[in-house]
């Protein structure tokens, strides 16, 4: 290679290196507000902002979805399998929420340490599979955990 | 010089490569034809269902492939930047701005089905996540790079320009690519990993991947075409092109 091309590979090199260095510079120290939620275990260590909303996300806990009387409010627990937030939710819930599910809610929290959501999102996660190999899967999750659903049996 | 180089450099030679694009067009075309509808009838009528999604799963045969093309040209733009500015080369200056328009129009693709299947499965059109935003930047590069070669006459410091902003954008493809590793992020992590971790079945891995491939054959098709305009009009003044024309014209 001759001696200008090589000084101006080295000049390219040295550009893209400064802006790649920049950019990571930047980034980590927009760290938090790059992050689109904050897991319940953070907000219990009090890591969430406080006065003014902020996203949590988390799995819905299992048996956790409680309507209220009137009818429109939700209630369910979100967790991250390790600390548990509880969520307040009026409105109408995306088609994919439901308990076990990866869920994202925008709100703030009140007094009594309860998420009052505004919005809830559901997230998908990156699994993609047939119904039927969905459920094989769950049957063979049950039979391994041995807590089969009781037959019917007729006597 | 091995054989790979000694193809490269003809093919920097105007004059040869409009003979060999304009051959290798019709292929590009057919196999895009052959796999489009190879892939979509697997992904739109054979592939199952989702056990969540439904049949709204169908939308990432469109969404994936082509937010993988997004990022593809973008690299293949800006190491066609890289060689023309170190070595100057007039083709691959032309290939630069030949697969901006083409690489926006991914772009635009990936947001907008992307968007329609969020507004059912995570119930909103958008939102300013990592990966969502990053993916819009692009978009914006794309299109910063279209202005600015149009914004100066002379096409040979457009293409140094465009070359330099198409480096310097660069960075934003891995940011991209790790946005939903490195942050919290709406957008679902990879099913598809060069580590093989298994997180889509096989009935939809193959139309995605069949998919994939006849959006590339697409891109050679048309960065070509556009090549071959843009080159017709820079060199118009040469001999070779009044040979040509006269060749059309008989």
């Amino acid at each position: 290679m001759n001696p200008i091309r090589k000084k101006r590979l080295y000049l390219i090199g040295a550009m893209v290196a400064g802006i790649g260095v920049a950019a990571w510079l930047a980034l980590n120290a927009f760290d938090e507000n790059l992050m689109f939620f904050f897991s319940p275990t953070e907000v219990v260590a009090g890591k969430a902002p406080t006065g003014h909303p902020f996203r949590i996300g988390g799995l819905v806990a299992n048996e956790s979805v409680k309507r209220r009387p009137d009818g429109l409010t939700t209630a369910f627990d979100v967790t991250d399998n390790d600390k548990t937030v509880t969520v307040e939710y009026t409105g109408i819930l995306p088609d994919l929420f439901r308990e076990g599910q990866g869920i994202v809610a925008l709100g703030q929290l009140n007094e009594g340490g309860i998420f009052v959501a505004s919005e809830v999102l559901a997230k998908h996660d990156e699994n993609y599979m047939p119904p039927e190999v969905a459920e094989s899967l769950k049957t063979a999750h049950d039979n391994a955990v041995g807590n089969t659903q009781p037959q019917a049996s007729i006597q | 010089m091995n054989v790979f180089m000694r193809w490269f450099h003809k093919m920097g030679s105007p004059k040869y490569f409009y003979e060999v694009s304009g051959k290798m067009i019709p292929w590009f075309m057919w196999t895009f034809i052959i796999t489009l509808v190879y892939g979509l009838y697997q992904g739109m009528i054979v592939s199952p269902p989702d056990y969540q999604q439904g049949e709204s799963v169908r939308i990432m045969y469109i969404h994936v492939p082509a937010a993988w093309m997004s990022m593809f040209i973008y690299v293949v733009m800006a190491v066609s930047g890289l060689i023309s500015l170190v070595w100057r080369i007039k083709m691959t200056e032309i290939f630069v701005i030949s697969s901006a328009t083409v690489g926006a129009s991914f772009t635009f693709l990936a947001l907008a089905t992307g968007s329609l299947w969020g507004k059912p499965m995570w119930g909103t059109w958008w939102v300013w996540d990592a990966r969502l935003t990053s993916e819009l930047i692009l978009l914006f590069l794309y299109l910063g790079i279209i202005a600015l070669h149009s914004a100066i006459e002379d096409k040979r410091v457009a293409a140094r320009a465009i070359s330099i902003l198409a480096l310097v954008g660069v960075v934003n493809i891995p940011i991209i690519h790790y946005s939903v590793e490195w942050w919290n992020t709406l957008h679902q992590t990879s099913s598809v990993t060069m580590t093989g971790k298994k997180a889509m079945s096989t009935s939809m891995l193959i139309p995605l991947l069949v998919m994939s491939v006849s959006f590339k054959l697409y891109y050679g098709a048309v960065v070509l075409m556009r090549a071959r305009a843009e080159l017709l009009e820079r060199d118009r003044n040469t001999r070779w092109v009044e040979e040509v024309v006269q060749e059309d014209t008989k």
